[in-house]
């Protein structure tokens, strides 16, 4: 153990946490230890065509094509969208739909592949000159490999990365926090692949054009922290590893800027407003692979633990991996989890069904034992105010709940609602065990729900307002129409009326009878010159 | 395969609950409530086990007539701590009624009818003890020295004086430190020629001084707070801004007038500073929520404590200060509120600096 050095006691922000926050025991040595392993090729791939934020991605194969690795199988669509890829080579045997993993487990299109244990790579992207590039080139590149942030969020990394057209950019913080507990795929990757995480470090600060890079992990990695502190620069581009404070939700994307800046993002906006653009670390090696290598997003680190697993570890797996036989290769299970999650303890999804796939999200796979979640009863709120001290946002839980469950949304979003991360750190705390985060997550639904309802309503009024308006147009043609055919027609009788008089009347040459249509076109020529004008 | 229950996120959780919470208080007050057992005697022990196990029973039964479910809330340990509470603040002589009627008083009244656990308004022991000392004036002043267990009353003598009131043993009835100094006070004396009369700070700071079957012990209630505040079951904001607040008002007068206002010190340590600052006021259901509430409202119990002490027309108002705060409480809270991340106090999204184009999209 070394003494701090004065350079870092002068750094506030290793000894002032953000505000609130919980410390959950992390529980990370159960996997901390075991090296990244690579998972042999399942026997079936199911690939959800929506793995990230935005649009769902367009299938581009079907049933019984031969697919290659790396192969484009689904096509983004719009400008919020992600690219998939085939993970390994085989035959497509269904593009359908499949259970979702998501505790709803609701069937979404998915493509499912039988890899022909080949693993024949197919055409791969052209690689790039990170050093030549331009930032466009970089950023078409990840967006062409299908990269999302693979910390869970998902969010489309080239979207990311292109935010330099509208915002001034400086700084891009690489998000190494690791704040859930149980999950150490980002500290394994931080030890074991520090170069190539640099190398995709500067290519991405490079795209977005920033003059500065921090890297942020958080103190419980003292050998990530030492694996990354061998580089100081990337791409040429001025670099530094920030410790910050072992705290959940420290890797809040908001919150960790706030840290290490010491500028806090106003509500609504994007940490882009202040300069500032983060992306994770497993991201960070995906953009390496993409562009060094043109090797698109087909596997993901996984930290496959908890004490329902017999061997917890860190594996690398295709996207598409069944969640069962990822369990299988890691020993199967010592006993019937309690719960079995994707993601981190504190804001996992839980699962039912084991076939569903690991997603380019999927961080972790959990198996938690009755012993590690205590599922405890209710009891009322004594209000102690744990929850509104754990709250990194300053939101009062135990406030929002009660007008919550008495049915006043609009209460609770003028305290706030709609500020809420769903960390959970309020229900953590909570004493009586009150579901805080979900009756939150209950209220946001049941918002989201009204608004659609009361914008399909204003569309419906506006769609009708715009008929009505259409018909009216209509009508009022047709009127004026008719008015017009009305008036040629009594032109007409009049004309006809007045040739049969004047023959009537009197013996009249037959060639002077056409001299009026002349005149008429004439006198119609210069009223529609009148109306033109 | 089994189908896991569903369960929301988070799927880990603290080790603090309800029940460990209020067990943790106790362990807090063990110590003060059992020095405070042992100087008084057999009778207050029958005193203190005939008000917690009422204040229990009395819980059961309330429970039972809402249609609550009995096992958890019975095992929560709030009664107990309540009985407690009420018990602490009563004198060590006083008749088994006199207990059962503040337990009663806590329970059914204070607690109850608000609707139980975490929905009453006014601290439970509080009320129950500023309704028995406005209904019982005798009852509840009539103080004894603290003689030892084994130098006072036996067991057969202590049972005639709480379950039949017997006037037969011979107790020396004597006044507490504040009631004393009051009488003194308004007699005409001055400070310098009480304070002699008064026990001294290490007599307080023990508790070898008349008073409430478990509030005289300063040293072994601020030991107890100190542990509760340890071991995050409160945050010392609420003691240390009632403890200051009486000090400092103290201070002054006794700095402007010290023949007619009592030292900071003898504030400190005499009647139920120590339990109000740290296990009264700090009640979770009664108080503010957030610190800067927490701060208004234990300034302004100190005040109160201060005043009524010092001008009111009884020698300790401690019950009274609290209560009238928990009444501020609900308009505290409304008003004084954590500001929100990334937002001014009003509301409003902090102000976006530093854009290239100002028509992004950001609203």
């Amino acid at each position: 153990m070394t003494l701090p050095s004065i350079a870092s006691l002068l750094r506030p922000s290793q000894y002032f946490t953000v505000r609130g926050g919980v410390h959950p025991e992390t529980r990370k040595n159960l996997s901390s230890e075991s090296a990244i392993e690579d998972m042999p090729i399942p026997s079936l791939l199911r690939i959800p065509l929506q793995q990230h934020i935005g649009a769902e991605a367009e299938p581009m194969v079907k049933r019984d094509d031969h697919v290659l690795k790396g192969q484009l199988i689904g096509k983004a669509r719009g400008p919020v969208s992600a690219n998939i890829h085939a993970p390994t080579s085989g035959r497509v045997i269904a593009v359908g739909h499949f259970a979702a993993p998501h505790p709803s487990a609701l069937p979404v299109p998915t493509i499912t592949i039988r890899p022909d244990g080949e693993d024949t790579w197919g055409p791969r992207l052209p690689r790039l000159r990170p050093e030549n590039a331009t930032p466009e080139e970089i950023a078409a590149q990840v967006a062409e490999a299908g990269i999302v942030g693979m910390g869970g969020a998902t969010f489309p990394a080239a979207v990311k990365l292109n935010l330099r057209a509208r915002y001034d950019l400086h700084t891009l913080v690489i998000n190494g926090a690791e704040c859930e507990p149980y999950l150490t795929c980002d500290d394994r990757l931080m030890r074991e692949r520090a170069e190539d995480i640099y190398d995709g470090i500067g290519i991405m600060a490079r795209a977005l054009g920033v003059r500065q890079i921090v890297v942020a992990i958080e103190s419980n990695k003292p050998q990530a922290i030492a694996a990354m502190q061998q580089f100081d620069r990337a791409l040429g581009i001025p670099s530094r590893v920030q410790v910050v404070p072992t705290q959940y939700p420290m890797g809040s994307e908001k919150h960790l800027v706030k840290t290490i800046t010491g500028r806090e993002t106003p509500a609504r906006a994007l940490t882009a407003d202040l300069g500032v653009v983060v992306h994770n670390a497993g991201t960070a090696h995906a953009v390496h692979l993409a562009v060094r290598y043109g090797e698109p997003l087909i596997s993901r680190v996984v930290t496959v633990s908890g004490r329902g697993v017999k061997r917890p570890a860190n594996v690398r797996v295709l996207i598409g991996t069944p969640v069962a036989e990822v369990l299988e290769h890691c020993g199967g299970l010592v006993e019937d989890p309690d719960r079995l999650l994707l993601g981190g303890p504190m804001m996992g999804q839980p699962i039912q069904n084991r076939r569903v796939p690991v997603v380019k999200g999927t961080s972790g796979i959990l198996a938690l034992t009755a012993a590690e979640t205590p599922d405890r009863d209710t009891m009322p709120c004594i209000r102690c105010g744990r929850c509104a001290q754990g709250c990194p946002v300053g939101l009062t839980p135990f406030e929002l709940n009660a007008r919550i469950q008495s049915g006043d949304l609009e209460g609770a979003v003028k305290i706030g609602l709609l500020d809420c991360l769903t960390c959970g750190c309020c229900s953590f705390a909570c004493p009586s065990n009150i579901p805080l985060v979900q009756t939150i997550h209950y209220a946001k639904g049941k918002l989201a729900e009204e608004e659609g309802r009361r914008h399909q309503q204003e569309e419906a009024k506006r769609l009708a307002a715009a008929r009505k308006a259409r018909e009216e147009a209509a009508a009022e043609a047709k009127r004026q129409m008719m008015a017009k055919r009305k008036a040629e027609m009594a032109a007409k009788k009049k004309r006809e009326a007045e040739a049969a008089a004047r023959a009537a009347s009197a013996e009249t040459p037959p060639d002077q009878a056409p001299t009026s249509q002349p005149q008429t076109a004439q006198a119609e020529s210069t009223r529609d010159g009148g109306a033109t004008q | 395969m089994t189908a896991p229950m569903l369960a929301s996120g988070p799927h880990t959780h603290t080790r603090f609950t309800v029940s460990r919470t209020m067990l943790t208080v106790s362990v807090a007050l063990a110590p003060a409530t059992l020095f405070g057992l042992y100087q008084f005697g057999w009778p207050a022990i029958f005193l203190f086990l005939v008000t917690v196990i009422s204040a229990w029973v009395f819980e059961v039964a309330c429970l039972w007539i809402a249609g609550k479910p009995i096992g958890p809330f019975a095992r929560d340990g709030s009664a107990i701590l309540t009985g407690w509470l009420v018990a602490m603040t009563l004198p060590p002589y006083a008749p088994w009624w006199v207990g059962m009627l503040g337990a009663g008083i806590a329970i059914i009244i204070a607690k109850h009818m608000f609707g139980g656990l975490g929905q009453n308004l006014f601290n439970p022991a509080m009320v129950a003890r500023a309704m028995l000392l406005v209904a019982l004036p005798v009852h509840m002043t009539t103080w004894v020295p603290p003689v030892g267990i084994l130098d006072g009353p036996d067991i057969w003598q202590a049972l005639a004086i709480t379950f039949a009131g017997s006037q037969e043993y011979d107790v020396v009835s004597s006044a507490s430190t504040l009631s004393h100094m009051k009488s003194q006070l308004g007699a005409g004396a001055t400070m310098s020629e009480i304070m002699p009369g008064l026990a001294d700070l290490e007599a307080r700071m023990i508790g070898l001084v008349p008073g409430s079957l478990g509030e005289t012990s300063t040293g072994l209630l601020l030991l107890g707070g100190l542990l509760l505040v340890g071991m995050r079951i409160i945050t010392p904001v609420i003691p240390l801004a009632v403890l200051g607040t009486i000090a400092g008002l103290a201070a002054l007068t006794s700095f402007v007038a010290p023949d007619r206002y009592a030292p900071p010190i003898l504030h400190l340590t005499a009647g139920s500073t120590m339990l109000c600052a740290f296990f009264i006021a700090t009640d979770y259901v009664t108080s503010p929520v957030t610190a800067a509430g927490k701060l208004i409202y234990g300034v302004a119990i100190g005040a109160l404590v201060f005043v009524i002490r010092t001008w009111g027309a009884f020698p300790e108002g401690v019950a009274f200060a609290v209560l009238l705060m928990n009444a501020c409480t609900p308009l505290i809270e409304t008003y004084v509120r954590p500001r929100v991340f990334g937002r001014t106090r009003t509301g409003k999204p902090l102000p976006v600096k530093k854009s290239k184009s100002p028509r992004g999209e950001k609203k």
